[in-house]
């Protein structure tokens, strides 16, 4: 890992889809092995150039995700490294059992890109927000479940991706300019979670990912100014977990504050909380959806709405932390 | 192509097939016994394959996108050398590699896994597609069931290989006529399946699916037609030559032993009599 933490809380001029559509640009023309299969949806991450670049291996399917899935495991039988990508929503609820089937239980893998993460389907709506996408791909044996911050963060995951042989991965991303966290150049190991803040000080740990871990980064920072110190871990690989770093943060700091951008009953809490029940029991509050379905409307909006800021972080400390 | 050799292998494969099922003693008889004709022409005389290298790039591939149609092709497989053929009579006993439905990481000659109807006719194509990439000369046999073309997934499939121009593909649509509970006409009516299937830009033709000669033609006919993907709908007796089953085309059956027994000696007769013709 080589990470450089920005963290002034500044909207990024890329776009965060960019992060992917030009690593997979660069990564196709390297390994001729690479295909590209999407459903309709090229326009709305930029990987039209894929198409026109290396036009007989990214492929349109259409909008049928269902078939799409299976070809894309079909590719893989012959030995492709194969990128799939639609929304959120397509990409889990619209193709799970051929996702299942024919990729997981086949012993096939397939790389499953999910635009639109949680609350940024924003003007597309509740029918368009993923909530629980990330916790259906928890429930399939050998996946790998990513949730990444920002351009910088993803694109050093999509690197990584086709060194992954066994099970199907999962990456959920956001389409826009975002907050950037971490510095240009960064690199991110898939399975190990980034500690951007620590002390011996810290009376506890804050677990994020995605559009949250500048959230919680705020709500570092407040607490801070209170005279609390807290620990602060970007778990974007939601599995496999890094167990080691949940352990050690919790017997450290005695207290677990999760924040996610997803339904808190299937996701990032409930893999840390998991982990604790059988390792190391402690406090946990859980920042996230309260298993609410989506609704349209700008991403600030619904930050408020389903509790996704950092004043609900430093609430969940506190409480976390009255609680041991 | 010998018609003879064809239809004594055809014989075998039914013959093997009771035997497969038998040693569990229930399974799904029906839809397995009535692609033995076509298992026939594919193993005996089309494909290129090697048994002691499944995995073979340059193979042709076999998908049963109707899974449960398992022990014909596990009966095939041991016809063919793939493994001792007593190595099937393992069906569905604890950590068999011979499951009810076809599963690629269990079964040496298995291309693609199948059991959740219609999946199988996309990966079938997303693997020809992959071949098509490479530039292999080879290709992709996809079976369908008539009741599984209740599933929407195969028409998607079928409109992306006619779209990507998948000439390397074919699949075949197994018309026994009848599905789980009861005669496809009664549980969920299809218009003509072959026009269905013409209408969606395949190459279609419709063959009696027990005459060897005309699925072997009709596959030469396929492979003639460039441009386009195939469709061979196969006209089939469900539980053809299972004596239990063929008369009410059951879809699982779990006959008595003296049912079996019956069943084992009449496809022992069968295969004598078409080796004496």
């Amino acid at each position: 890992m080589n990470v450089k933490l920005i963290g002034e809380h500044k909207k990024d001029s890329r776009a965060c889809r960019d992060g992917l559509a030009l690593t997979l640009n660069e990564m196709m023309a390297e390994d001729k092995s690479i295909c590209y299969v999407d459903c309709d949806l090229m326009g709305c991450i930029n990987t039209k150039m894929l198409r026109k670049n290396y036009p007989d291996r990214a492929f349109e399917a259409g909008i049928a995700e269902g078939n799409a899935a299976g070809v894309a495991a079909g590719l893989a039988a012959t030995g492709k490294t194969v990128f799939f990508h639609s929304f959120g929503t397509f990409s889990s609820r619209r193709c799970y059992d051929q996702i299942y089937m024919s990729a997981a239980y086949a012993g096939l893998t397939v790389h499953v890109l999910a635009s639109d993460a949680g609350v940024t389907a924003a003007f597309n709506g509740g029918t368009h927000m993923p909530l629980e996408d990330a916790g259906m791909y928890l429930s399939i044996p050998e996946t790998t479940v990513l949730d990444p911050a920002d351009y910088d963060q993803l694109a050093s995951i999509t690197r990584q991706l086709p060194s992954i042989k066994k099970g199907v991965t999962f990456t959920r991303f956001v389409r826009k300019g975002i907050i950037q966290v971490y510095g240009e150049g960064s690199e991110f190991e898939i399975g190990k979670g980034v500690v951007l803040h620590e002390s011996d000080k810290d009376v506890a740990t804050i677990i994020t990912s995605g559009i949250m871990v500048d959230e919680s980064l705020k709500a570092y920072e407040a607490l801070q100014a209170e005279g609390i110190s807290v620990r602060v871990i970007d778990m974007f690989t939601w599995k496999p977990l890094d167990e080691e770093l949940v352990i050690k943060a919790a017997k450290e700091t005695g207290a677990i504050v999760t924040a996610e951008n997803h339904n808190v009953t299937c996701g990032l809490g409930s893999v840390v909380a998991n982990c604790l029940a059988k390792n190391c029991p402690t406090v946990q509050e859980f920042v996230g959806v309260q298993d609410q379905f989506g609704q349209v409307g700008p991403q600030d909006f619904l930050m408020d709405e389903y509790g996704l800021r950092a004043a609900n972080v430093v609430a969940a400390v506190k409480k976390a932390v009255s609680r041991k | 192509m010998n018609e003879k050799n064809l239809k004594v292998l055809a014989a075998e494969i039914r013959l093997e097939t009771l035997k497969v099922i038998h040693s569990r003693g229930f399974g799904h008889v029906g839809g397995s016994m009535d692609l033995a004709d076509l298992m026939a022409v594919l193993y005996g005389e089309v494909m290129k394959y090697d048994p002691k290298n499944p995995r073979w790039e340059d193979r042709d591939w076999l998908v049963l996108s109707k899974g449960h149609a398992g022990p014909v092709a596990y009966a095939t497989y041991g016809l063919m050398g793939y493994y001792p053929m007593e190595d099937a009579y393992t069906l569905n006993q604890p950590h068999t590699k011979f499951p009810s439905h076809t599963d690629r990481k269990l079964t040496p000659g298995v291309d693609l896994t199948t059991g959740s109807l219609g999946q199988g006719t996309s990966t079938a194509t997303g693997a020809a597609l992959g071949n098509k990439i490479d530039g292999r000369d080879s290709h992709v046999f996809c079976v369908v069931g008539d009741g599984e073309a209740d599933e929407g997934q195969v028409w998607e499939a079928f409109h992306f290989a006619y779209a990507h121009k998948l000439d390397n593909l074919i699949f075949f649509i197994d018309k026994n006529g009848y599905q789980l509970d009861g005669p496809t006409d009664d549980i969920l009516a299809h218009s003509d399946l072959a026009k269905k299937a013409e209408a969606f830009g395949l190459y279609t033709q419709e063959i009696d699916g027990h005459d060897v000669t005309a699925i072997y033609n009709a596959i030469q006919n396929a492979y003639a037609t460039k441009g386009v993907p195939s469709c061979i709908v196969l006209d089939t007796c469900k539980g053809k030559g299972a004596t239990f089953a063929e008369p009410k085309h059951d879809h699982s059956s779990q006959p008595n032993e003296e049912q079996w027994a019956e069943a084992i000696a009449a496809a022992e007769k069968a295969l004598e009599e078409v080796k004496n013709a």
